[in-house]
């Protein structure tokens, strides 16, 4: 039987605002354990929480970015559960009135076609602690640094019905929060957690089959695989005619499997009901309207006008916008020097490959975009071969100065002087009489191939530094006699 | 001035400390002592703050000889054991929180301390304020003054035996659904709800988050005016205090009633209400309308679905609210766990008391899948019904009077086993917070030597009037001015 994939996808967006959602503690990864949590967060008897303005303003924002509904009067909840790290006993979290409400999310998918998906709503809660569980000897020990941490939670319809369009989707959602400012997006140290609930049903059949969610996957690769190896343990069950346990499972990444979670979420009656502790958050058009005012260019706006301004390819454009960085950095070398299909060609070849060796993001690139741009120049003036290039390159990735600081350092000009080039030519045809014989005996065919001999020689007698395209002009010439 | 000090007002007091005819120390000497003399009878007070009263009465008396005194400074109070006091263990009167210090003071008690007060200690309370009768208390009851073999009412029962007793002339209340208002008729003394909103909720440990609010507790109108004004205000620590102006609410004490509308709920004198109390609340608003003000029938019918209403949404509130005290980070916890829910499980059996895990009981349910629209939607509902049904009556009268509690304070052990007939003792005061009005009881009669209350139900914000009509009645009564007897004056 042929088995269709459903998918929705859940995440739990950290962000990145100074301080907590409901105190004044800082808002930061990595701390010493429960240095960041105050009196609030540590859920000590008679404290109250008090809303963070911005976890609201950012929440707008992303709302604005996917042009959902926003919500002009959104309520908190409490959401109740007994867990160590979560110090009050409930989870403040917005259940019946969400901030955020039904939008369409365009995803560009690697063949240049955008594929819409559905957000249901997105939410503002705050985080919970972490338990610790290698710390202590048979113990668990809890750092509440991240206890009141905003999230934006995401939630969206069972659109998706592969691993690439589900990855495309939380690419593309990386991309959005970190071009808004709202969030660093980094999965791996959790400001992006994603859950994937993932049924299969016979193709042409309407109705969902049971499914299963998986929890807590940490990064995009992860994504792929977990889907992979959920979509083969539920085919296998189905085709042998067994049911799917709804149930909550993780996904281990050394072993490649998913295991089922020691679920507390089956049973689970979570009691929403309205915080008493905060006032509905309510927000006229005219903020909306201010905040929209504030937003940025963001990525599909971005990726159309690379194509119709610098005339890139669909893929390219793509590939550039991926992170406002790469996409800033494009800009400012494009319009130092004039060459953007150039800039994109080494953005997307050399330089992302020297990223890539490095393990460093382009915020990080050694080579800046006027350093970039030198290059460039030199390269459409003939200054430069590509392969020169390449050299004046990696010197520039290894801070020996500007591309011109390199060539006059290394004396790599290339020479595109007639004259010069002519008594290189000149001194190599009359030493290789015989292959001059042969050449000029020669059909067409072959005479390609013998050419070749001589542009080595020149090249190797300039080293390198002939201008490859004038040697060949001027040889033909030459050699025609 | 020839009444002994613990039986002054705070404003005869303060008068007396800016004359410097006493000091702060030897007033605060006074009171300690007597505490310490006469508590044993009354357990109203669980920790009693000798050194440190004593230190805040000499920077008290520090101002006064500089001149740079307030009308409260060096005036000796009580704080409810509800408040949370910087470095003095603040229990709840309950197991949970025996061992409990917490870093930090309720903006309440930071506010009345810039005011220049001096801390006794803190009162006994029904364990996390719930009950009317002060006998859910780890620290076991308090009795009432007026009758040792009685209950203050409550849940606030420690607060007002302690000023009727004369420990101290002021003392904090919190009250959730009559909790300052109920104990302060019973015990015979002053009782103030504000209007929700008006004084902050942070620092004060939680019952019912959106029912909850603290005031004064003391042995006249004026000095409730007095303390409100050190009290009141909006915090930005509390979302849900209110940004309204706060006026001088000793200068509303002036001013007659002359053609003031009084209403009348007749929901308020049905068979539930003792006919003698019903007498004495009759012949006390026949002072009211001796000094002008106009008596008007009202309508509150949903006077009793308010008790209906109000146990389902304080129960589902405080069901939350108490879910932190979990043996994790601080209070009780149970000794050798055998694994988390062992640790949950006899860390809040063994911590709570039964009318707490009662109303945890109740309001885990209310708030369940399945009953969540049938008990805690329509418990809001019903909630906006009664809200309007005050609006409404407002319409037509300028404030509301009737009983504060549907009799005298009753024999400890009477009402124990029965609790929907302890419930039925705010039968007149919940609704008021239900609906976040202002509410008073004032000292208005006796029954067989025993006190009751008038209460006085106002507008949103408006505890200006309910504090001109009750100091006119003070003025004309002496009935606030009565003290228990609790044996030989000191």
């Amino acid at each position: 039987m042929n088995w269709e994939v459903v998918m929705g996808l859940e995440v739990h967006l950290q962000l990145a605002t100074r301080s907590k959602i409901f105190s004044g503690a800082a808002n930061h990864f990595g701390a010493e354990p429960n240095v960041q949590a105050c009196a609030i967060d540590l859920g000590m008897p008679g404290m109250l929480p008090v809303l963070n303005e911005q976890a609201v303003r950012f929440a707008v924002m992303f709302g604005l970015g996917i042009g959902a509904e926003i919500g002009k009067r959104s309520v908190f909840d409490r959401k109740n559960y007994f867990y160590p790290d979560l110090p009050k006993g409930y989870q403040v979290s917005q259940f019946f009135e969400p901030i955020v409400g039904a939008g369409v999310f365009d995803i560009p998918m690697p063949d240049g076609s955008l594929f819409p998906v559905r957000i249901t709503r997105a939410h503002l809660e705050e985080d919970a602690g972490k338990s610790v569980h290698d710390a202590f000897a048979g113990q668990t020990g809890i750092d509440l640094n991240r206890a009141g941490t905003p999230l934006l939670e995401i939630v969206t319809e069972p659109d998706f019905r592969t691993a690439e369009q589900a990855v495309a989707y939380l690419k593309a959602l990386h991309s959005l929060v970190t071009y808004l400012g709202i969030s660093d997006g980094n999965m791996a140290e959790g400001s992006m957690r994603c859950d994937i609930n993932i049924s299969l049903r016979p193709e042409g059949q309407d109705t969902f089959g049971t499914r299963t969610e998986i929890k807590n996957v940490n990064s995009f690769r992860f994504v792929e695989r977990a889907i992979a190896v959920e979509v083969e343990r539920q085919r296998d069950i189905l085709e042998d005619g067994g049911h799917i346990v709804q149930e909550t499972r993780l996904f281990d990444a050394e072993n490649n499997e998913t295991r089922s979670m020691r679920s507390k979420e089956v049973a689970n009656d979570y009691r929403y009901f309205p915080e008493p502790d905060l006032l509905p958050v309510i927000i006229d058009d005219e903020t909306i309207e201010q905040i929209r005012q504030t937003l940025p260019e963001l990525p599909n706006d971005k990726r159309n006008r690379l194509i119709h301004d610098y005339g890139l390819g669909d893929y390219d454009a793509a590939l550039l916008v991926d992170s406002r960085a790469l996409a800033d950095y494009f800009e400012a070398a494009a319009a130092l020097c004039g060459e953007p299909k150039l800039v994109a060609n080494w953005m997307l070849g050399d330089l992302s490959a020297a990223l890539n060796r490095a393990d460093i993001g382009i915020e990080q690139c050694p080579v800046t975009p006027v350093a970039l741009a030198g290059l460039i120049q030199r390269i459409s003036d003939n200054t430069l071969s590509s392969k020169l290039a390449k050299q004046v390159f990696e010197g520039i990735w290894q801070g020996q100065g500007s591309a011109d600081d390199i060539i006059e350092q290394r004396g790599l000009k290339q020479v595109s002087d007639t004259g010069a080039l002519e008594g290189m030519i000149d001194e190599v045809i009359a030493k290789n009489p015989d292959q001059v014989a042969q050449y000029r005996a020669a059909d067409d065919n072959k005479r390609k191939k013998l050419s070749g001999f001589f542009v080595g020689q020149i090249m190797k007698a300039s080293k390198g530094q002939a201008n490859p395209q004038m040697v060949n002009e001027l040889l033909l010439k030459k050699l025609a006699g | 001035m020839t009444s002994e000090l613990h039986e002054r007002s705070a404003l005869e007091l303060s008068r007396a400390l800016q004359e410097r005819e006493i000091s702060s120390v030897e007033l605060t000497t006074a009171l300690l002592q007597r505490i310490r003399a006469r508590d044993d009878a009354l357990n109203s007070v669980i920790t009693v703050t000798e050194e440190q009263a004593l230190k805040e009465a000499q920077a008290a008396d520090a101002l006064l000889a500089r001149g740079e005194a307030g009308p409260l400074t060096g005036v000796p109070l009580l704080h409810k054991d509800i408040f949370c006091t910087q470095g003095v263990r603040t229990s709840c009167a309950s197991r949970m929180l025996d061992n409990f210090i917490p870093p930090y003071d309720a903006t309440v008690v930071s506010k009345l301390r810039a005011a220049g007060t001096v801390s006794l200690g803190k009162t006994n309370m029904d364990e996390f304020a719930m009950g009317s009768s002060n006998e859910t208390s780890y620290y076991g009851p308090c009795h009432n003054p007026w009758d040792l073999d009685r209950v203050p009412g409550g849940s606030s029962g420690g607060s007002a035996a302690a000023v009727a007793a004369g420990f101290a002339p002021l003392a904090t209340g919190t009250d959730t659904g009559g909790s300052i208002r109920q104990p302060a008729a019973l015990c015979g003394i002053t009782g103030l709800k504000p209007t929700y909103g008006r004084v902050s909720r942070l620092g004060i440990i939680a019952f019912a988050s959106s029912l909850d609010q603290a005031g004064p507790m003391t042995r006249s109108v004026a000095d409730a005016a007095l303390m409100l004004n050190a009290m009141c205000g909006v915090d930005a620590g509390d979302s849900t205090s209110a940004d309204v102006p706060t006026p001088n609410f000793l200068d509303a004490l002036s001013g007659d009633i002359q053609g003031l509308r009084i209403g009348i709920p007749k929901q308020y004198f049905s068979a539930d209400l003792n006919p003698r109390v019903a007498t004495q609340i009759h012949q006390a608003l026949g002072e009211l309308t001796a000094r002008g003000a106009l008596l008007v029938d009202i309508d509150l019918p949903h006077t009793h679905q308010g008790i209906a209403t109000y146990y389902v949404i304080a129960p589902a509130e405080a069901s939350a609210n108490l879910s932190r005290f979990d043996g994790v980070r601080f209070g009780y916890r149970c000794d050798n766990p055998q694994d988390l829910t062992d640790l949950y499980q006899r860390s809040r059996s063994e911590g709570f008391g039964e009318e707490v895990q009662r109303r945890i009981l109740v309001g885990t349910y209310a708030l369940s899948a399945g009953f969540y629209d049938a008990y805690f939607k329509k418990a809001q509902q019903v909630r906006r019904i009664i809200s309007n049904d005050f609006k409404q009556a407002f319409e037509s009268c300028d404030v509301i009077a009737g009983p504060a509690a549907p009799g005298v304070a009753f024999k400890i052990g009477d009402k124990t086993s029965d609790p929907l007939a302890m419930y039925m003792e705010d039968v007149y005061t919940l609704s008021v917070n239900l609906a976040g009005l202002p509410g008073m009881s004032i000292p208005a009669g006796q029954v067989d030597g025993l006190p009751i209350g008038l209460q006085l139900i106002g507008r949103p914000f408006d505890e200006a009037t309910l504090l001109r009509v009750g100091h006119l009645f003070q003025e004309s009564t002496d009935w606030h001015l009565q003290r228990p007897a609790l044996g030989a004056s000191q």
